[in-house]
């Protein structure tokens, strides 16, 4: 934005200075996971916090994710607002039990007696060579779950903003960090702040084909779109920011507009956040379709080390291209 | 010190406490009765798992409990709950699926929660209410509040892995709970000896560093003198403590249990040493208990379930409107 001030820099950089802000302005806040105080976090999220916090508030777990998670339900009905941090979401599976089980039902079958303000962070994703156990995407599975708010910031303005957010809400959200953009740097408004975090965004306009995403797959969707641009195709960016609640409104407004939708997603195919778009697009908006909607998601196997393989097996920009190119195409 | 002219002498606090004592296990035995008749009558229905032949370890427990203490239970806890103070009305109105329930008939017989006494619910899934705990002490911990957390779970428990990552947690964090192991020596049907090799829980706990005792749970003065002394040990603010309840249920499972994993003649023998009469005996002898009190305690107690039955009976069905209630929170 024009006169706004900005400073450079990472995705990283930019979830810490969310962590610390929380830190600062609310003494209920605390971290706690594996590694996020000595270690500094195992992607240096958290670095430098334990110097500033002390260990009461950068809390080093043991690797015990489903005592930590259920500490942290725990914690946050008795009146904290913990961020946990469970260092992949591969490793959340051992917390499964006390996130279905307990933080997405104990209000419900209390009731509505007892409201769990918990946060829980995690990384997400493949892309790293890191071989099936450490590249799972599963954040499209955790948006299955009544009872959970599931947030996938994938720039820098929702890695430094949607945190806050999160820790408002008196109810459980998950935020899942895509590996691949801690990395990532730009320019932030050196005034950015908290984001709401129930809207989709349109991150490029266009009238051809809606390319519908979310966390990692946004960067390579946006230069999918550049391209596309280059052949003459507009096609319009949405990211979905938000798995649960899904903005349908948004998905549909824009597919109202460009008759056409491709939807990206790193997980696989089958019984995904992409096949519950699909029909959500065919449930609201099937008379405005010029096209069938393609999906572009991981092969469905576990992902394999080796980087060709790897590749072949994850969305990528020329895939989704080639996909829009077509289905544009077949208008004639 | 001379005792003032208007208190009671000594001898007839302990025998009002005495009273209390097996009026207290007398209200659980009666009301689950009522609770087993209501459920053929198919009032009740969904799994009820009853605690006839434990009230002993609930009610003796309960007492070393201040009512700012967190409490944390099982599926079994229609005890924990009626003494804790959780109103009878309100759970037989929960057993039945009322809306004017503790949980306002979303829980049913497994989910007691109750705001007001900090009564953590019913958790059914074994060993996920350990967590919880965990995380309720630190909180108190973290904001510098005296008061403890007491968590109750069956011996099937310690088979879990969230047992043993609680335990750890709550020993090394020096968190103030209270552990209340209540081992009737069969989870559901499979004997403690043939699902652990190590069949001594207390040395499970003291592995942890967690100062563990046995204690004879068919006798409510042992139950309130061992956790009279963890809770004060506790409150010291020296860590957890773990008490080993051995105790014995003398019902099935639940209302679908056929019972073919053990022998009637062990049932008869434990039946020999239950709690109330024995109790109810050993007050007679020493004359603290007579033949009208004992009548009276009856009738006190049969006219409170009389009601609480009323009460569910006289209850509403929450509208099908509100289905969906209670999977956010309805406060911003």
């Amino acid at each position: 934005m024009a006169g706004t001030k900005t400073v450079r820099i990472t995705y990283r950089e930019a979830i810490r200075q969310a962590i610390r802000e929380a830190l600062q302005r609310d003494p209920r806040v605390f971290l706690m996971g594996e590694d996020v105080g000595r270690y500094g976090g195992c992607f240096a999220v958290s670095k430098g916090l334990l110097d500033e916090f002390g260990p009461e508030r950068i809390r080093d777990t043991p690797l015990s994710e489903s005592a930590f998670v259920g500490a942290g339900i725990g914690a946050a009905l008795g009146g904290m607002r913990p961020i946990v941090e469970i260092m992949t979401v591969n490793f959340s599976l051992l917390a499964l039990d006390q996130i279905m089980n307990n933080a997405a039902t104990i209000l419900h079958m209390s009731g509505g007696q007892f409201n769990i303000p918990l946060v829980i962070r995690t990384t997400t994703g493949a892309g790293r060579q890191v071989a099936a156990q450490h590249s799972h995407s599963l954040e499209g599975w955790y948006a299955h779950i009544p009872g959970l708010k599931i947030l996938t910031p994938a720039t820098l303005e929702d890695g430094r903003g949607m945190l806050w957010t999160a820790l408002q809400d008196p109810d459980p959200v998950l935020i899942f960090e895509h590996g691949g953009l801690y990395n990532v740097e730009g320019e932030l408004a050196s005034d950015a702040g908290a984001v709401e975090i129930e809207k989709a965004m349109v991150r490029k306009s266009g009238t051809d084909v809606s390319l519908i995403t979310y966390g990692g797959t946004l960067g390579k969707t946006l230069r999918a779109a550049e391209e596309l641009a280059g052949m003459g195709v507009s096609a319009e960016v949405l990211d979905l920011r938000t798995l649960r609640p899904l903005d349908a409104e948004a998905i549909v407004d824009s597919v109202t507009r460009t008759h056409r939708a491709v939807i990206i997603d790193e997980g696989w195919r089958s019984g995904s956040i992409s096949a519950e778009i699909s029909a959500r697009i065919m449930e609201n908006a099937f008379y405005e379709l010029d096209s069938p909607v393609a999906r572009i998601c991981a092969a469905e196997v576990p992902m394999p080390y080796a980087k060709h393989l790897e590749d072949a097996a994850l969305p990528q920009v020329a895939t989704i291209v080639e996909t829009a190119r077509e289905m544009v195409g077949e208008r004639g | 010190m001379a005792l003032q002219a208007d208190s009671p002498p000594q001898s007839a606090l302990e025998r009002q406490h005495s009273l209390l004592l097996l009026r207290e296990m007398l209200r659980i035995r009666r009301f689950e009765e009522k609770c087993a008749e209501l459920y053929s009558a198919g009032k009740i229905r969904g799994f009820v798992h009853l605690y006839i032949g434990e009230e002993a370890v609930a009610v003796g427990a309960m007492q070393a409990f201040d009512p700012d203490d967190a409490i944390v239970t099982t599926y079994r806890e229609h005890g924990h709950a009626l003494v804790r103070g959780v109103s009878a009305p309100s759970i037989m109105a929960e057993m039945y699926g009322k809306q004017e329930g503790c949980s306002r008939g979303r829980g049913g017989s497994m989910h007691l929660f109750d705001a007001a006494t900090r009564f953590y619910g019913g958790n059914a899934i074994v060993a996920g209410g350990l967590p919880l705990a965990v995380g309720l002490a630190l909180a108190d911990k973290l904001q510098g509040r005296l008061r403890l957390t007491a968590c109750f779970f069956g011996e099937g428990a310690v088979a879990e892995g969230e047992f043993h990552e609680s335990m750890n947690l709550a020993a090394l964090w020096k968190l103030p709970v209270v552990f209340c192991c209540e081992n009737n020596l069969y989870a559901m049907g499979t004997a403690l000896k043939r699902s652990e090799s190590e069949t001594d829980l207390c040395l499970k706990a003291s592995s942890y560093e967690v100062p563990a005792w046995p204690v004879d749970g068919m006798d409510v003065e042992a139950c309130e003198a061992a956790t009279r002394r963890a809770a004060t040990a506790v409150r010291s603010g020296g860590g957890p403590c773990f008490l080993e309840f051995r105790t014995y249920r003398f019902r099935a499972h639940s209302m679908y249990d056929p019972e073919l994993y053990r022998d009637k003649q062990e049932v008869e023998e434990w039946k020999k040493r239950d709690p109330i009469s024995t109790f109810g005996q050993r007050l007679q002898q020493t004359e603290l208990l007579t033949d009208e009190d004992l009548k009276a305690i009856e009738d006190q107690v049969a006219a409170e379930i009389a009601k609480a039955i009323e009460f569910a009976e006289a209850g509403t069905w929450e509208p099908v409107e509100d289905l969906t209630r209670f999977v956010h929170s309805e406060r911003k």
